[in-house]
């Protein structure tokens, strides 16, 4: 099973860049013009990203910076040991949704120090494997569409994320 | 909600620098972080261009209606505000496929297609309409099927068995994103379109 999905991933991107326009072809598509005209738009929707993506990052940036995401781990630590949620895997949870590079660095620390064969070190992994970034996602999507009011796209997705974070260990304590 | 987000945690940051004395490093996050965001989306130049003239060729050859057509009852679903023939189905379901292949530099621009679909539909253009929010939860709950960078890292660490979490991180994907679907459906008549 996963040998077949590593080959659909390998071959997807060149067989979709070559049959799409075979199908157009056939059809009577002159496909190149028609690439060149929807091609055209890619410019613009990338820089109409900038002001949302500067926007989130930079406040993400900037709270990180200041020491205020260690300080907030902290306080939460207490409360985790007594749920019994696993306290290493709360800023994993947290650093996904904001940060693509640093919960990739945390994970592979947190891999590091406890051995990749370790329950953390899969846990962590799971967690990682199993969201986004939740706010580069809606920075970028909504950003490319200008939508300034995202209503409840924040709050359904951090409902997700939380399932998921939870979801994720507690299969890793079911499985390994 | 974005707004209060997006200030709290700048007026947070400012005021941990003042009792920490790490003004210094919140600037230094400030700039550094304004030259990435400028650097991610330019570095998205190449790929958007790439697949958007793609996407209009399927279109052109009416594949993107088709596929639409194939997973209608799904998609009827999830998004029972799209009509049925509209091109947005189709680029929906490129956008999930690419997700959850994990084929990273085709899934953003595809998205973006989506929402661009998606857009056409909206009546209020600076407000996300619900299947915009459905999508988008989809999208930040990540449909992968393999891990594909934790099945590296794991194994760069000599893991014995790194594809152990292939199943622990489906099973955490499905009900994350089950969660998060479910959420904006039920939210989503807590938060009117029009105010």
């Amino acid at each position: 099973m996963r040998e077949i999905l590593e080959q659909i991933s390998i071959w997807a991107v060149p067989v979709l860049l070559v049959g799409i326009p075979l199908i157009g072809i056939i059809k009577k598509v002159k496909v190149y013009d028609v690439f060149i005209d929807g091609a055209k738009e890619g410019f613009g929707v990338a820089v109409q990203i900038i002001p949302f993506l500067v926007g989130i990052l930079v406040a993400i940036g900037m709270f990180r910076g200041s020491g205020a995401m260690d300080l907030m781990l902290d306080a939460l630590r207490p409360l985790l040991v007594y749920t019994g949620f696993p306290p290493e895997m709360l800023p994993l949870g947290i650093l996904r949704t904001l940060t693509g590079s640093g919960s990739l660095a945390y994970t592979t620390d947190l891999i590091k120090t406890h051995g990749p064969d370790s329950l953390l070190a899969r846990m962590a992994a799971t967690m990682y494997g199993s969201s986004e970034t939740t706010f580069f996602v809606i920075a970028v999507y909504f950003g490319a569409v200008s939508v300034k009011r995202t209503r409840h796209a924040v709050p359904a997705a951090l409902i997700g994320d939380v399932v998921a974070a939870i979801a994720a260990v507690a299969i890793c304590v079911w499985m390994f | 909600m974005l707004n209060y987000i997006w200030f709290g945690l700048m007026a947070i940051a400012l005021v941990v620098a003042a009792f920490n004395g790490t003004a210094e490093a919140v600037t230094k996050g400030a700039v550094d972080s304004a030259t990435t965001a400028v650097e991610i989306a330019i570095g998205l130049v190449g790929i958007m261009t790439l697949w958007l003239g793609i996407m209009r060729v399927a279109e052109a050859a009416g594949l993107v209606t088709l596929l639409g057509r194939l997973l209608r009852p799904a998609l009827r679903f999830l998004f029972p505000e799209v009509p049925a023939d509209h091109p947005a189905n189709g680029a929906i379901v490129m956008s999930i496929a690419a997700n959850m292949l994990g084929l990273n530099n085709a899934a953003t621009p595809l998205g973006i297609k989506a929402m661009e679909e998606l857009q056409s539909l909206n009546p209020r253009k600076d407000t996300a309409s619900n299947p915009m929010v459905t999508f988008m939860t989809l999208n930040t709950s990540g449909v992968q099927l393999i891990p594909s960078t934790m099945l590296g890292v794991l194994a760069a660490a000599g893991a014995a068995n790194p594809t152990a979490i292939i199943s622990t991180a489906l099973v955490a994907t499905f009900v994350g994103t089950v969660a998060a679907v479910l959420s904006a459906k039920v939210l989503q008549r807590f938060y009117p379109e029009g105010e």
